[in-house]
């Protein structure tokens, strides 16, 4: 890594308790690494809630549906969905949960979600520190609804930073999720028509090729489910994955035949794309 | 409250009866306290005597105390204990406001108080209403008894001289008052306990809380409430004395 090793060997990328010349702290670059090689996961904020989705990857012709899960509960009325290092995102989880229940115990009430993702941001922010640690190498978004305060959305990443979004997307794909994101007039929204664009965007920025199979995770909070977060139900996912699947076959057959036209193909081999053409 | 105290420190008093209650005494907020909630706020009123046995140590105290810009307390028990435990719900209030970078819930500050009132149930004497207003729910009143309950009440009267008083409120509290109409609840209230309940006297201090903020007033002993079986009036009556107008 360049700028990473000085000529006489010494390197700035060892811990994290040491800049480097050009002010970078290497290790949480690296730790950011992780979160880019792990699949995708998004989530979006809409009028009357909050809804994720999660591209998970199956290694294994003896996964279990619904094992590994890479969206949490973190209270009843926050879920959590995460990219990176599926170890540290859970211990993570355990951290917000905690956070959660004290501040109920404490001071009574729901947790307001911009306190929460601050307090866990703190945490993760520490490990940035020392060199007895190394940092989280997970980011993760956090969705809440709530009667006063309305739904919010913040992603954490392992620098220690939150911020608030109205949508936002981790792990490999994040910068064609995002695209896919900033197309949708989410504030007009609700959560029924956002569950079938979320499913929509794991499926168009899922990578056929390097990837194959994966199992798509939807949750969603907000007045559909009134202030729950929960998985989103088994027929409503069925659907949402139909349509998906739909928009995403018609985009690549389309963009396959203009292909074999162009290149004058006799054969009707649809290329399905690593690059989707906007429709 | 007066007899309370007696009980529980009594032991203090080492059995002599030529030193006076008020060498002995713990100071005791003896007190009536209110809170009432209406639509868009709460007012809440108490007496002013702070007493040590049969001596008043102050007659013009101040039991209704800022714990927020729009959160107060009535304190009723031990004065110390009930000082000591606003200052700590009041720090802690502070930091938790500053935290979520948003003015803080009355259920909050209810539940601060709580948890002091509960944890150390055994060495403290401390009944507490708490009243304000926070934009999520508007006005609401929480009570704090001893032994660290926590509830919230439309109404609420606490301290020695609430016991007087139950019968009025009962008879005379209606949903939906107007804050007028509160003012001229808690005041007839508290005179009538301050009249009957010798740890409470002194002058009526009331506060109305609301969005626009916290309206405080004091009513002085000539021109608190007056009723017709009770001192003034019935005295001047019997000695054929004037009547002279009440504000």
């Amino acid at each position: 890594h360049v700028g990473s090793k000085l000529d006489d060997g010494v390197g700035y990328d060892l811990s994290a308790s040491t800049f480097s010349p050009d002010g970078r702290v290497f290790q949480v670059e690296y730790a950011m690494k992780a979160v880019e090689n792990s699949s995708t996961a998004i989530g979006i904020r809409c009028k009357d809630g909050v809804v994720f989705g999660v591209e998970k990857l199956i290694l294994s012709k003896l996964y279990e549906q619904g094992s590994n899960k890479r969206i949490f509960n973190v209270d009843r009325h926050v879920g959590m969905a995460v990219a990176g290092l599926l170890a540290d995102a859970r211990s993570l989880s355990e951290v917000a949960r905690e956070e959660a229940s004290n501040f109920r115990s404490n001071y009574g009430h729901n947790i307001p979600l911009k306190y929460l993702s601050e307090r866990v941001a703190m945490y993760v922010h520490a490990y940035t520190l020392y060199s007895a640690v190394r940092p989280f190498g997970c980011s993760f978004i956090l969705g809440s609804y709530d009667q006063d305060d309305g739904p919010q959305l913040y992603m954490v990443d392992p620098s220690g930073i939150s911020f608030g979004y109205w949508g936002c997307a981790i792990g490999k794909a994040k910068q064609a999720a995002k695209t896919e994101i900033e197309k949708l007039q989410m504030k007009d929204m609700t959560c029924r028509e956002l569950v079938k664009e979320v499913a929509k965007i794991i499926y168009i920025v899922h990578d056929e090729v390097k990837d194959k199979a994966f199992e798509l995770e939807l949750s969603w909070v907000g007045e559909v489910t009134n202030g729950k977060h929960e998985l989103v139900p088994k027929d409503i996912r069925v659907e949402a994955e139909k349509y998906a699947k739909v928009c995403t076959t018609t985009t690549s057959l389309l963009h396959g035949i203009s292909v074999t036209w162009v290149q004058n193909n006799s054969t009707f081999k649809v290329f399905f794309p690593h690059f989707m053409v906007t429709n | 409250m007066a007899a309370a105290t007696a009980m529980r420190f009594g032991q203090l008093s080492s059995g002599s009866d030529m030193a006076p209650d008020w060498t002995t005494k713990e100071v005791s907020t003896g007190t009536t306290i209110m809170a009432v909630e209406y639509d868009g706020g709460v007012v809440i009123g108490a007496d002013s005597r702070t007493t040590t046995g049969a001596y008043i140590a102050n007659r013009v105290t101040d039991k209704l105390t800022p714990i927020h810009d729009r959160i107060f307390c009535c304190r009723s028990g031990s004065a110390a204990d009930t000082q000591a435990i606003a200052d700590v719900v009041t720090y802690q209030l502070g930091f938790h406001s500053i935290e979520l970078d948003e003015a803080p819930l009355v259920q909050t500050a209810a539940n601060l108080f709580k948890a002091s009132c509960y944890r150390y149930r055994e060495e403290l004497m401390a009944g507490i209403i708490v009243a304000g207003w926070d934009k999520r729910r508007g006005g609401q009143v929480y009570t704090v008894p001893v032994g660290g309950m926590l509830v919230r009440q439309p109404v609420s009267v606490g301290g020695s001289g609430s016991t007087y008083i139950y019968g009025y409120m009962d008879s005379n509290y209606k949903p939906n008052m107007t804050k007028d109409q509160c003012l001229r609840l808690v005041s007839g209230a508290l005179s009538l306990a301050m009249e009957r309940d010798g740890s409470s006297g002194g002058v009526v201090r009331l506060a109305a809380i609301s969005e626009t903020g916290v309206d405080r007033q004091v009513i002085l002993g000539n021109q608190l409430p007056k009723w017709s079986t009770t001192g003034y009036i019935p005295y001047c009556l019997s000695k054929g004395l004037e009547i002279y107008p009440t504000v």
